[in-house]
């Protein structure tokens, strides 16, 4: 495993810690000894090539892979031992929207308002608030892939969870809509959000701590202010 | 219960909006029941036979609703959305179980009515009450095991095939106090008395998979 580590320190409680944490698909491991720790209300910011396990990251820290090694900690719970106490205050923008392509918008955030046990007004105001009101009834099938990321910011945000993981959240977006969900899930938004990214300007710039990974390894670990581009551009090569 | 809700109410609107699983269960019964009457040469059957062909259809059938039953979670990528909900994931297991056995119920009345047409010899009135019983503990048992198998093969990329192959032989005891069930109901010489046997066999089978899956259907989630 990789003996590189995180230095990022901010005068937060952690709502992230890993030390060391590994995650295997068969015998290849798509995450290798990686260690970052997160504080509350930070934006951490992932970056690295197709395949270096990026988005394997995101779903360790959403429950939804296991851990295989080290030891991992997310809003202050360990993982795996706890991870039902983590589940509902993540909030998971993946690049499958999580949303059932029969369903009309409303459909599918009701169904998942219901499962969080989130009051029904809090959809419509979601709804107006993406202006998406005029295609709520429509089957999200027929949405654009534009239209389809907002409706899964909605998603992603209905139970307004303190931790938001982001692949890639502003893909197939035009700039009005970026602007229409940056209240939402951008830094305003005063969560705890973890975004992979491969705009290393654009990523850098949004982000409190920068983490760059190569075939699953740790090649990059600091304080935003502290990396630039170029290192980020140099994962690429 | 209201997350099982949720769920289930969910599964009945995307199975109305875009029907997939009750068509073709119901398609392969009627197919199924035209074969036999032209394959056994037989315009009429009673008895062992008749509950056989009835049994075994439904359970065919069935193998057909199971290998749908996560797929609206699977191909739309919403499991995960699932997943990550602060509920307790047997609340799934109690919303496909409960789908399942709801689409069963609503192929049987429409199949056993062609199975009452096409080949069944005695009338099928006085068996009624007898065969709705039956019919519901059967539909429980492919329910509860279709839900743990379905679950079980979700995982894998041999979906298709591993349902049939883990499902078959465990819903096997099923499917024999079923058919020993119904024999009587269809006798030639008019609906005899259900035997208690079969019926506490096939209650206690509903009973043991029930709890059984119920026990173990979160571990069958886990990553």
């Amino acid at each position: 495993m990789s003996s590189q580590r995180s230095s990022a320190t901010v005068d937060a409680p952690p709502a992230i810690e890993l030390r060391g944490v590994g995650r295997r698909y068969g015998e290849r491991w798509a995450l290798d000894d990686v260690s970052v720790t997160v504080p509350a209300g930070a934006t951490l910011v992932v970056f690295g090539p197709n395949g270096a396990g990026k988005s394997t990251l995101l779903r360790v820290l959403a429950t939804l892979l296991r851990p295989h090694g080290g030891e991992a900690r997310v809003l202050g719970e360990p993982l795996p031992e706890r991870e039902w106490a983590v589940r509902g205050k993540v909030g998971l923008l993946a690049h499958e929207a999580l949303l059932y392509r029969d369903l009309s918008a409303r459909e599918n955030l009701r169904f998942h308002a219901r499962l969080h046990r989130v009051p029904e007004p809090r959809v419509e105001e979601l709804l107006e608030r993406m202006r998406l009101a005029g295609r709520a009834e429509d089957p999200v099938r027929t949405l654009s892939r534009g239209l389809l990321q907002r409706v899964a910011v909605c998603r992603a945000v209905l139970h307004d969870p303190p931790l938001l993981l982001l692949d890639e959240p502003r893909a197939n977006l035009d700039p009005a809509a970026a602007a229409l969900i940056e209240p939402l899930i951008g830094r305003t938004s005063g969560r705890t959000r973890v975004i992979t990214s491969h705009d290393p300007a654009g990523g850098l710039a949004e982000a409190d701590l920068a983490l760059g990974l190569r075939d699953g390894r740790v090649a990059l670990s600091a304080p935003a202010h502290d990396a630039d581009a170029a290192q980020v551009e140099e994962l690429y090569r | 219960m209201r997350p099982s809700v949720a769920l289930l109410r969910k599964d009945l609107l995307l199975e109305r909006r875009a029907p997939e699983a009750v068509p073709a269960m119901l398609l392969f019964s009627i197919t199924t029941f035209v074969l036999f009457h032209f394959g056994l040469g037989r315009d009429e059957v009673s008895g062992q036979l008749a509950a056989g062909v009835l049994t075994v259809t439904l359970l065919f059938a069935a193998i057909l609703g199971i290998n749908r039953l996560f797929v609206s979670e699977q191909e739309e990528g919403g499991f995960d959305g699932v997943l990550l909900a602060p509920i307790d994931r047997t609340a799934l297991f109690v919303a496909k179980a409960t789908g399942l056995f709801l689409f069963l119920a609503l192929v049987e009345v429409v199949a056993v009515a062609a199975f009452a047409i096409l080949l069944l010899g005695p009338s099928p009135w006085p068996a009624l009450p007898g065969l709705l019983l039956v019919l519901a503990l059967l539909n429980a048992a492919l329910a509860v095991v279709g839900a743990l198998v379905s679950a079980l093969a979700i995982r894998t990329r041999a979906r298709d095939l591993i349902v049939p192959i883990v499902a078959l032989p465990l819903l096997t005891p099923a499917l024999i106090a079923a058919a020993r069930l119904a024999a009587p109901l269809f006798a030639a010489g008019g609906a005899e008395a259900l035997p208690t046997k079969w019926l506490a066999v096939l209650a206690l089978y509903d009973l043991v998979f029930g709890l059984l899956a119920y026990a173990v259907f979160d571990f069958l989630l886990e990553d």
